[in-house]
């Protein structure tokens, strides 16, 4: 047997700072370690500060997830108070929230993950010349109009939210700024032409026609634009081949508005579709440098093991959902919301192409979401409602982020934060092994990978890794 | 010039908000000026054994480095080995690499507001030890010695803000690029004075409401944000208001108060980021440059003169009451 141990990193072109340990025997990662190698402390950070100050400081856990971490907070917030935001502002939240989440696939789409396809190692394939052209890292034509739509689309938070990353307009009561009919109507026109870049660029079809895909076969068979060249690749590289997680799919449901949230919320297994219940979510700190008992993240604490002691390996820590381990993210999203393209093809199992279609897929109906929104808005209406904060009592604020499932659990004593727990979706899908020694999706997901014997940073790895866009500074908080 | 580009402990926030750069976009307006990064942590293609390979060119001197950005405050724990942050792939802290590619650097410029001064990295109990590349908060002095000069001669360039403007990023680069950026082209805590001698008061939406201290009692009314919700923009270095952001928003025009986030120490304001802290019903904290005793006697004359669409509106969520127009000559 021909057996080596690899150390990939720095792993660029994920949000922050991860490293990947690999046991590779016989051409192939036998077993594979997912270190989040950087801890900040935000949930100590948070104790002993006033309840509203989370709404401050918790965005800045993430500059690319920051209105996630926002929601996330106001919801928190809002459930301890009890209250509702008001309806209008609801929608304008989603609004902000969408918009982000939405950029942050495109960005990984066309900087992140594509970026790979330009490299020299595929010279000789049929398509790299077009990928060379479209997705080369900083000088490709499709990175240069992702970050010229990406810019533009992002106005209609600086209209509504003042600025991004680290908005501080969502409020449990709803939003800080009411929005006029002048508003709507330049949201709309922003709107208007970031549908013009989908079309032109990343579809090559009306957006409709991308969202309304029916069938598994009619996703990964698309010829037309961006998309379409990604699926090229994604087939001769044999994609829908590589990194299965665990099968199982979680989603907090994304964008609350007054009848409900538009994406679903559930856990989908096998065809089976459930409830989630977060009450059985438990943290493990089996091989996380944490101290500490297996816990509830409303009973969490946070205790970094400043001697970094084995057999932990990662500052973070590994949830599991009734003992086991869940994948999140925007294919999970909407799987769980019945996408059928998406259902046929988690039901075929699951790989890396699928997280990247799910992507694109989402991309598409959320620009029909972000219309309809906006053609909803009723500027006469009242856009926020006044909140009073308890002394004591504690909230859960659940939220879909771009990668998938956030909460926060917040308990407030005596007017004070005097817990503050935050499992990100990465937290999920990059989670150590825990106590039962069953190692996290990615670690599951890389087993297997085909590693060439003259690589020491494997290309399938980086596939596979960055297939789920995973947000590190998040992960570990 | 080349860049090299390292994300410390920080959020990445800066990296993304650097992206929103527009006209042009961020690749061809760092390309025009001759810019072009060596490595980024988020754009670039190389990764793992390659990224290793170039930092250690780097650090040996094979290749020359013109400017180090780093982004994210510097973790000195725990106990002082650096260890909250390894530089993945390497075995060695982040502080560590950054204490040692500095020196080799033209320009070592600290982007955001936990580079610079450690931010809120550092906030609460400051559970990671962070600090910034030459600041530890107020104090100079951090990952870097006070007395640090890059190769330039410059000390640690710090364009400071929470997140940064991607233009007060790109301008500093450019006119690095140009030879155009001088010790005396910072203010006293080495930030670009382009940005940093304009407050965020300046061009502020909510000016003729502060005129009359005509104040919101609640987050979403259009009124002043100073007198209760917290806002320093009086205070603030920062051209957020001139410049706008994401075309043309700001804190204020949202609706929500400057946190004065370009300042060292912004993460603990001893107070809610939200509300003004009093003494006798009096907010602590006067306008940058206001003698007291002018300030308190100008508020009260303004607020007993305030126009009554000037009140009403202060505490509405939009304008309820227009101004009055000039009658024409009959």
């Amino acid at each position: 047997m021909n057996a080596r141990k690899l150390i990939v990193g720095p792993f660029n072109r994920v949000e922050g700072d991860l490293e990947i340990k690999l046991d590779v025997e016989d051409g192939r990662v036998a077993a594979a370690y997912a270190n989040a190698p950087l801890f900040r402390g935000f949930e100590q950070m948070m104790v002993g500060k006033a309840p509203e100050d989370a709404l401050t400081i918790t965005p800045r856990i993430c500059g690319i997830c920051s209105i996630s971490q926002s929601a996330a907070a106001s919801a928190a917030l809002g459930a301890a108070a009890g209250v509702a935001p008001a309806p209008e502002g609801m929608r304008v939240a989603a609004i902000l929230h969408a918009i982000e989440n939405v950029c942050d696939h495109l960005t990984h789409f066309n900087l992140f993950f594509c970026a790979d396809f330009a490299r020299p190692a595929y010279a000789g394939r049929a398509w790299h010349a077009r990928a060379v052209d479209r997705f080369t890292a900083m000088e490709g034509s499709g990175a240069r109009a992702c970050v010229e739509a990406r810019a533009q689309i992002l106005h209609i938070v600086g209209l509504l939210g003042g600025k991004w990353p680290h908005t501080l307009a969502i409020q449990p009561g709803g939003v800080t700024r009411a929005p006029t009919a002048r508003d709507c109507v330049r949201m709309a026109s922003t709107l208007a032409s970031f549908r013009r870049y989908l079309e032109t660029v990343v579809f090559g079809a009306p957006v409709e026609s991308f969202a309304e895909i029916a069938t598994a076969d009619a996703l990964v068979g698309w010829d037309k634009g961006d998309a379409g060249l990604f699926m090229d690749i994604a087939a001769d590289l044999a994609l829908g081949q590589m990194g299965a997680g665990p099968g199982r799919y979680m989603s907090f449901g994304a964008y609350p508005l007054p009848d409900g949230r538009a994406f679903a919320s559930g856990l989908w297994e096998a065809g089976h579709l459930q409830p989630v219940d977060t009450r059985d979510i438990r943290e493990d700190l089996s091989h996380a440098w944490m101290h500490g008992a297996t816990a509830h993240p409303s009973d969490g604490r946070t205790d970094p093991d400043e001697d970094m002691s084995d057999p932990a390996y990662s500052w973070c820590k590994a949830p599991r959902l009734g003992g086991r381990t869940v994948e999140t993210g925007a294919f999970a999203r909407q799987v769980v919301d019945g996408h059928p393209a998406a259902v046929e093809l988690a039901g075929r199992g699951s790989n890396a192409l699928n997280r990247v279609a799910g992507r694109l897929l989402e991309v598409a109906r959320t620009q029909l979401l972000l219309e309809q929104w906006v053609a909803d808005i009723a500027p006469e209406a009242r856009f926020m409602d006044s909140v009073t904060l308890p002394q004591t009592g504690d909230g859960e604020g659940l939220v879909e982020a771009a990668r998938g499932a956030l909460g926060h659990w917040i308990r407030i004593e005596d007017g004070r934060i005097a817990g503050y727990q935050i499992i990100a979706p990465t937290t999920w899908n990059f989670s150590p092994r825990d106590a039962a020694g069953t190692p996290g999706p990615v670690e599951a997901a890389l087993e297997g990978a085909v590693v060439g014997d003259d690589e020491d940073t494997p290309l399938t790895v980086q596939h596979i890794v960055r297939s789920f866009d995973p947000c590190m500074v998040c992960t570990v908080h | 010039m080349n860049i090299l580009w390292l994300q410390s402990a920080g959020c990445g926030g800066c990296t993304m908000s650097l992206l929103c750069a527009e006209t042009p976009n961020v690749f061809d307006l760092l390309g025009s000026a001759g810019l072009s990064f060596l490595w980024h942590p988020a754009l670039s293609e190389q990764s793992g054994g390659d990224v290793r390979a170039l930092l250690g060119g780097v650090e040996s001197g094979d290749i020359p480095l013109d400017i180090l950005c780093v982004e994210g405050s510097i973790l000195t724990g725990p106990k002082g080995t650096g260890r909250f942050q390894m530089l993945s792939g390497t075995g060695r802290s982040m502080m560590d690499w950054v204490q040692s590619l500095a020196p080799r650097a033209a320009h070592v410029v600290a982007v955001g507001t936990c580079a610079t001064y450690g931010g809120v990295t550092s906030a609460g109990s400051n559970p990671a030890g962070a600090i910034g590349v030459q600041y530890d908060g107020n104090s100079p002095g951090g990952a870097l010695p006070a007395a640090f000069r890059a190769r330039s001669g410059l000390p640690v360039i710090n364009v400071a803000g929470c997140p940064t403007h991607p233009d007060w990023v790109t301008e500093t680069l450019m006119l690095l690029a140009a030879g155009r950026l001088a010790e005396s082209d910072l203010d006293q805590l080495a930030r670009p004075l382009f940005y940093a001698e304009n407050l965020v008061h300046h061009a502020c939406p909510k000016n003729e409401f502060y005129e009359y201290k005509a104040s919101a009692e609640k987050l979403s009314q259009m009124g002043c944000m100073m007198e209760h919700l917290g806002c320093v923009g009086t205070q603030a270095s920062g051209d957020c208001n001139i410049r706008g952001w994401n075309g043309g928003g700001s804190c204020t025009k949202a609706g929500y108060p400057c946190i004065n986030c370009t300042a060292p120490e912004f993460e603990e304001p001893q107070h809610p980021f939200t509300q003004t802290p009093k003494f006798a019903g009096i907010p602590v904290g006067l306008p940058s440059d206001m003698p007291k005793a002018w300030f308190m006697a100008l508020a009260s004359l303004s607020k007993a003169a305030t126009p009554k669409r000037v009140a009403e509106n202060a505490v509405a969520d939009r304008v309820e009451v227009a101004p009055s127009l000039k009658s024409g000559k009959s």
